[in-house]
């Protein structure tokens, strides 16, 4: 059986490890290559990087730095940040990672995910797409770290980006992204029908029984968390957690 | 020196980060001379059946394969498209495979199920392997080792003996082959931590002992 995947998402800004609320108030938590390696001895199932500061200024993804977190990194590893031209994905791809994340680009530029899936094969090709709830309480698509309004349906979205050839959807509720309130389990179960491809849930994760409810209740194929994994306590301290295998599998199998 | 093919296909630096973390090491190239003298060759593999045999017949890299690995017997491993190459034929595409192992690549396909929001295709994730014999490769793996998955198609072996390892999703499929000298497997042992890793100390002992 394949167990739902729980991924580690980490905000890269400037070259390290920061987290916020709400894509806001970002603070810094660390370093990224210390970050991986105790990733690596937690057996995370993929991690994922994602570089709120690159499509922001407007500049190429850091492969430096990339380069060097994929040299530590034995799961399968994920970037987004920048990405708008096929010869970063190739570049990306060189440098060992098994998917690169698009986000902002899929919506200014849809050519360059099936482009991108012709080159690497769909499985590699994840778009990401940020959700906010509307003052009218209908979900629209954003971009630009969630700055930007597409006045798009997020199913509608999610089909077409499948339909261009991406393997893989990351859903952000960014109502929820650093609240510890839960999943937003009615958005990720009507996109998780809407498509045939894996769809990761982000944005809310508090507790380890936030996991089991969006597994236990939806049809995501993944989840990915944050704060959860990086922060401990009342105070929010930083300390890297991450679940024992059979404890997983025992909270997924609640049902 | 060991070889990891390069292709222009998939992730030979994880690969070669992986290998080195298992005592080894190898040269990531596609250069003829080089593979000629090859102590092992291993062939990654990420995107399309075509593209993949495209790109391994404009390199000209079939025949001094061929010459090494079917001739010289020379160890081999195939992983995800590497593996699939060495098939007849694919879903995926209208070439020919290498041909090495008989059987074709299929692609899941789980219209016909009544409850398929489960099972989505591509198989991405965590399972489990299964060996069907405890032997080489999965020495040392305790039961219920598993390892990292992302595929579509997966393939279908005509020769029961060539089947070295199973997982199930939807139902079960080869997930590892074993023809004398060539081995390949479906899933990602670069990017399965301790899982794969022991799996590329398994390779590495493999390759020891045929070159002694």
């Amino acid at each position: 059986m394949l167990r739902t995947r729980v991924i580690p998402s980490l905000l890269l800004r400037n070259g390290g490890l920061v987290k916020g609320q709400q894509f806001k108030n970002h603070k810094y938590v660390g370093d990224p290559i210390n970050a991986v390696k105790i990733f690596n001895e937690k057996e995370v199932d993929e991690l994922i990087f994602l570089d709120i500061s690159a499509t922001t200024n407007k500049r190429e993804p850091n492969f430096e730095l990339i380069a060097d977190i994929a040299s530590e990194a034995f799961m399968p590893l994920g970037y987004g940040g920048g990405i708008s031209k096929v010869e970063h994905i190739e570049k990306l791809f060189n440098l060992g990672l098994e998917k690169v994340i698009i986000n902002s680009a899929a919506f200014y530029d849809p050519k360059l995910v099936s482009e991108a899936s012709q080159v690497a094969g769909s499985q590699s090709i994840v778009v990401s797409m940020d959700i906010k709830k509307t003052l009218l309480g209908r979900y629209e698509v954003m971009v630009e770290n969630g700055t930007k309004r597409t006045k798009l349906n997020p199913l509608d979205y999610a089909q077409k980006m499948q339909e261009l050839g991406a393997g893989e959807l990351i859903v952000c509720a960014i109502d929820r992204e650093g609240t510890a309130k839960g999943y937003d389990l009615t958005l990720m179960e009507s996109i998780a029908n809407s498509v045939d491809i894996p769809v990761v849930a982000i944005g809310g994760a508090g507790k380890l029984q936030d996991l089991a409810d969006v597994v236990n209740q939806t049809h995501v194929s993944a989840v990915a968390a944050g704060n959860l994994f990086v922060f401990h306590g009342k105070h929010k301290a930083v300390l890297i957690t991450y679940p024992e295998y059979s404890e997983l599998e025992q909270l997924f199998n609640k049902g | 020196m060991i070889v990891i093919l390069d292709y222009g296909m998939g992730n030979p630096s994880s690969i070669l980060n992986m290998l080195r973390k298992a005592g080894g090491d190898a040269v990531v190239t596609a250069d003829l001379d080089t593979i000629k003298s090859a102590t092992a060759i291993i062939m990654p593999g990420v995107g399309a059946f075509d593209n993949g045999m495209t790109r391994l017949r404009d390199l000209c890299l079939i025949p001094i394969l061929t010459q090494k690995i079917v001739k010289e017997n020379t160890p081999f491993m195939g992983i995800c498209l590497g593996m699939q190459l060495l098939f007849e034929r694919s879903d995926e595409g209208e070439l020919l495979g290498l041909g090495w192992l008989a059987g074709e690549v299929k692609r899941f396909d789980f219209s016909t199920l009544e409850d398929k929001r489960g099972l989505k295709v591509p198989h991405m994730g965590w399972n489990i392997v299964n060996p069907v014999e405890c032997d080489t490769l999965y020495l040392g793996l305790e039961q219920e080792a598993r390892f990292y998955f992302v595929h579509s198609y997966y393939v279908n072996c005509r020769d029961p003996q060539d089947v070295f390892a199973t997982t199930i999703y939807g139902h079960e499929f080869t997930c590892s082959v074993r023809k004398r000298n060539i081995w390949g497997a479906q899933f990602h042992p670069e990017k399965s931590h301790r899982f794969g890793l022991q799996f590329f100390r398994n390779f590495l002992k493999e390759v020891d002992s045929a070159s002694n």
